[in-house]
C-alpha cells in the first residue's frame, strides 16, 4: 500500500490514511505459503521478487532471458467500489511502469484492468496501449460473472484492436466460493480449484462467441495448469456436437477454437514424473503452438533450473521458449501498433 | 450420444455364445409425486400441494437451464401407453433391458427425490418415498433392477436413518448422493452418511446434478445448458478434492465412491495436480498421509457415460489406463438424451478382458451383485 501511495489521486490517498486501508493483499497467495515463493527466491522476510535487482539476479542473469512479462498480483480485483477499484488499478499500472519497466528494459508487463466497470477497463487499456512495453490485458480466473458474458465485449474489442492478448491469471475476486460447492476448508483446495475456474472461463469465452466475434483475439491461460486441457476439450467438443443448436454461432468444434485462440503458460504443468506420460500428454494437446514458457517466478512450481518437465520433446523446446511467446505477444502487437 | 435410436443394431440375444454380460450402473426410473403419495404422510402431501418443492434455484417447475429435449430424454423413450420416459417398467424392459440383454441395472432416481430441497423435513420424506417406490414399482418387479438408497444428504441424521432402514436389504446396492451439494462432500457434516454406508456395506454413488445454492462455476453463473453439462466435471473435481483433502479415506478405509455421469477424462490430471500440491503443502493437511492420487486410485470408481471421445481414440485409452481398467463401470444413462448404447459406445480397441471388467466385472465387485 505504501508503494502505491505516490500514484494515487489525493482523494484516495486521504482515504487510505483516514479509513485505515492497510492492504489489498488477496488470500489467493498467502505470503508464507510454500507455493507463493520458492525458498531460494525469498529474501529475509516472506516477500519475494520485491526489487528489480532480485529479478535481474534470479531470472535474467540465471536463465539468460531476453524478455520477461510481469503479471502483478495485488487484490485490486477484489475491491467492490468501482471508483476505488479504478483508482487502485490505475495506480498499480503506473507503479509497474515507473518502478519496474523504466528500470529494466527487458521487462514487459500486463495491463491490469478493473472489471468492476467495463468503461473503466477499456479506458485503462487505451491509457497504456501506446506503450509497447505493455503486452497483455490481465484478468483473474474467477470473477463476478463468467468472462464470455457480453457486457465485457468492449474490453475484448479494445484488446483485439491493439494486438493485446487477454491474459487470464490464477486468482479469484472472491465474489463466489472457489468451488461450485461452497467454501473449502484448506488453502490447498483453493489453489487446486484454480483449474476449475479456467475450465469454466474457456467454456464461457467459447460458448458466448467471444472468439467468433473477435477472430484476432488470443487468450493466454496463466498459471492454469496444463494437463487438464485435453480431457476438458473432449468433453466440451462432444457436448457441442450434441447441443450445438443452443449456440448456433459456434460453427466449429471447441477443440479447434481452443487451438486457434488459446495459449497456456508452461508452469505449473501438473504431470507426474514420467517421461512417457508427459510425451503422451503433449500428443493429447494436439498442437505445438499452445505452450508458452513461464517460470511463474517467484512461485514454487519447480526446483533448481528444471523448468521444462522431463519428457518434453526436444523439437518443442524452441517453440515453447521463443517462437510461441513471440507470436503471441510481440508479432501481433507490432502489426497493431505501427511505428512504435 | 443418441437422441433417438432409429435402427437399434446388433442387439445381442440371450442365447448368443460368448455373450457379454452387461451391468448398467445408471438407469433413471421416473416416479411422480402421485406415485409417492401412498408413502407420504398427510402433512407432507398437504405441504406439497400448498408450498411445493423448493429447490436451491428459483424455478417452481423446470430448471435454471432448459434441457435440449423435454426433461432431457430420448425422444423415442416416451412409453406408448403414456407417462414419462422411464416411468413404465414394461417399456423399459422392452426398449432397454431385454433389447440389450442387460443383466443388472442400478436405479438412480432423480427429481422428484427431494434431494437438496431447502426444507430438510420434506427432503427426508421424499427420499423415503423415492426408496419405497423403487422397491414397489421396480426392484421387486424385476430382479435385474437394483435400487439406490436416496438420502436427504443435507441432513446427515435423517440420511443415516434412511440408510439404516435399508441396510441388509440386498435390493439396495448403493447410497445415492448428488454432486452439487451445499458444501463439498468431504466436509465433516456429511461424514455420518459415510459411516452409515460403510456399516451397511454399501458404496456411495455420486450422480452429477443437484443444486448447491452456489453459482454453478466459481466465477459465477454461465448462460447455457451446454455450459451446465460441461461444468459437471468441474463440480466433480471439487468433490474428489474435498473428499481427499479432508482426510475422509483415512477415517473410512473401506469407503468406495462411484462417480456417476461425471465423465472421467479429468481424473488423472486432477490426481497429478493434487499430488504436486500435497508434496509442497502437506503441513496444512497432516491427516492426508499419502499422495492424493493413491486415495483416488483406491477409493474412486467412475462410470463411462457420457463416454469420453477424443479426435484420436488412443488418447481416451490413455486416460482409461491411467485411471485403471478395474475402476471403470459401464453406464447407459437410459432414458436420457445423451444415452450411451452399449453396442457402440465403448472403445472397440479394448481387450476382451478389459471389456468384461468394464461391462460387468467391476460393477459386480463394487456393488456385490450375485
Amino acid at each position: 500500500m505504501r508503494a502505491l501511495m505516490p500514484y494515487l489521486p489525493d482523494f484516495w490517498r486521504d482515504s487510505v490514511e483516514e479509513r485505515g486501508i492497510t492492504s489489498l493483499g488477496s488470500i489467493s497467495y498467502p505470503p508464507n505459503a510454500p507455493i507463493s515463493a520458492r525458498p531460494d527466491f525469498r529474501g529475509a522476510g516472506p516477500e519475494a521478487a520485491t526489487t528489480v535487482g532480485e529479478l535481474q539476479a534470479q531470472i535474467f542473469d540465471r536463465w539468460g532471458m531476453s524478455f520477461a512479462i510481469c503479471n502483478c498480483l495485488y487484490g485490486v480485483q477484489l475491491v467492490l467500489n468501482e471508483d476505488m477499484a479504478r483508482a487502485f488499478t490505475c495506480a498499480l499500472n503506473d507503479w509497474i511502469a515507473r518502478e519496474w519497466l523504466d528500470r529494466e528494459e527487458r521487462l514487459r508487463a500486463s495491463i491490469i484492468v478493473p472489471l468492476q466497470n467495463v468503461e473503466f477497463a477499456v479506458d485503462e487499456i487505451e491509457r497504456w496501449a501506446k506503450d509497447p512495453r505493455f503486452v497483455q490485458v490481465l484478468v483473474l480466473a474467477m470473477g463476478e460473472v463468467p468472462l464470455g458474458r457480453r457486457h465485457f465485449w468492449p474490453i475484448y474489442a479494445a484488446a483485439e484492436r491493439h494486438g493485446l492478448p487477454l491474459g487470464i491469471h490464477a486468482g479469484s475476486a472472491y465474489r463466489h466460493p472457489v468451488t461450485s460447492l461452497g467454501w473449502p476448508t484448506y488453502y490447498v483446495e483453493d489453489y487446486a480449484a484454480q483449474t476449475q475456474g479456467f475450465q469454466s472461463q474457456v467454456a464461457s469465452l467459447i460458448c458466448e462467441g467471444v472468439l467468433t466475434k473477435h477472430p484476432g483475439l488470443k487468450v493466454v491461460l496463466i498459471e492454469s495448469g496444463v494437463t487438464w486441457v485435453p480431457a476438458f476439450l473432449w468433453r466440451m467438443s462432444k457436448f457441442w456436437r450434441g447441443l450445438r443448436t443452443e449456440i448456433p454461432w459456434i460453427d466449429r468444434s471447441p477443440s479447434e477454437i481452443f487451438r486457434d485462440h488459446f495459449r497456456l503458460t508452461l508452469q505449473p504443468f501438473d504431470a507426474p514424473d514420467s517421461r512417457d506420460i508427459v510425451r503422451r500428454l503433449i500428443d493429447h494437446l494436439g498442437s505445438d503452438e499452445l505452450l508458452l514458457f513461464s517460470s511463474d517466478y517467484p512461485h514454487w512450481q519447480f526446483d533448481g533450473d528444471s523448468f521444462l518437465p522431463a519428457g518434453i520433446p526436444v523439437d518443442l523446446v524452441r517453440k515453447i521458449m521463443v517462437d510461441n511467446p513471440h507470436a503471441t505477444y510481440f508479432e501481433r502487437r507490432r502489426t497493431c501498433s505501427p511505428g512504435r | 450420444m443418441n437422441i433417438e435410436l432409429r435402427q437399434p443394431v446388433r442387439a445381442q440375444t440371450a442365447q448368443s455364445k460368448n455373450r457379454l454380460e452387461i451391468v448398467d450402473v445408471d438407469i433413471h426410473p421416473k416416479n411422480t409425486l402421485e406415485d409417492f403419495r401412498p408413502y407420504l404422510s398427510n402433512r407432507w402431501w398437504d405441504y406439497l400441494q400448498t408450498y411445493g418443492r423448493r429447490s436451491r434455484h428459483g424455478f417452481v417447475d423446470g430448471y435454471p437451464f432448459p434441457k435440449m429435449t423435454p426433461i432431457a430424454c430420448r425422444r423415442d423413450a416416451w412409453p406408448p401407453g403414456g407417462g414419462g420416459p422411464g416411468s413404465d417398467l414394461g417399456f423399459m424392459q422392452e426398449q432397454h433391458l431385454d433389447h440389450y440383454g442387460i443383466d443388472f441395472g442400478v436405479l438412480n432416481p432423480l427429481a422428484p427425490s427431494g434431494q437438496g430441497d431447502q426444507n430438510a423435513g420434506l427432503s427426508a420424506a421424499l427420499a423415503f418415498a423415492a426408496n419405497e417406490c423403487q422397491l414397489e414399482r421396480w426392484a421387486l418387479r424385476d430382479k435385474r433392477l437394483k435400487a439406490s438408497v436416496v438420502v436427504p444428504y443435507e441432513d446427515a441424521e435423517a440420511s443415516v436413518q434412511e440408510i439404516r432402514r435399508r441396510a441388509g436389504d440386498r435390493n439396495f446396492v448403493q447410497v445415492l448422493m448428488l454432486s452439487r451439494t451445499a458444501e463439498a462432500l468431504g466436509r465433516k457434516r456429511y461424514w455420518p452418511v459415510y459411516e452409515a454406508a460403510v456399516e451397511a456395506g454399501l458404496p456411495i454413488g455420486i450422480h452429477a446434478f443437484g443444486y448447491s445454492g452456489w453459482a454453478m462455476t466459481n466465477g459465477g453463473w454461465p448462460s447455457f445448458y451446454i455450459e451446465e453439462v460441461t461444468e459437471h466435471a468441474t463440480s466433480a473435481q471439487a468433490v474428489v478434492t474435498s473428499m481427499v483433502m479432508e482426510g475422509l479415506f483415512e477415517r473410512y478405509r473401506d469407503l468406495k465412491v462411484v462417480m456417476i455421469e461425471c465423465g472421467f477424462g479429468w481424473l488423472p490430471a486432477l490426481g497429478w495436480r493434487l499430488d504436486k500440491l500435497w508434496r509442497k503443502m502437506r503441513d496444512e493437511v497432516p491427516h492426508v498421509t499419502r499422495p492424493p492420487s493413491e486415495y483416488i486410485r483406491e477409493h474412486f470408481y467412475v462410470s463411462t457415460q457420457p463416454m469420453e471421445e477424443a479426435e484420436d481414440p488412443s488418447h481416451v485409452l490413455d486416460a482409461m489406463r491411467w485411471i485403471g481398467f478395474d475402476r471403470i463401470l459401464f453406464a447407459s444413462d437410459y432414458p436420457h438424451w445423451d444415452f450411451d448404447d452399449p453396442v457402440v459406445a465403448i472403445p472397440p480397441a479394448l481387450t476382451e478382458e478389459q471389456r468384461r471388467m468394464i461391462f460387468a466385472g467391476n460393477a459386480r465387485t463394487v456393488y456385490r451383485l450375485d
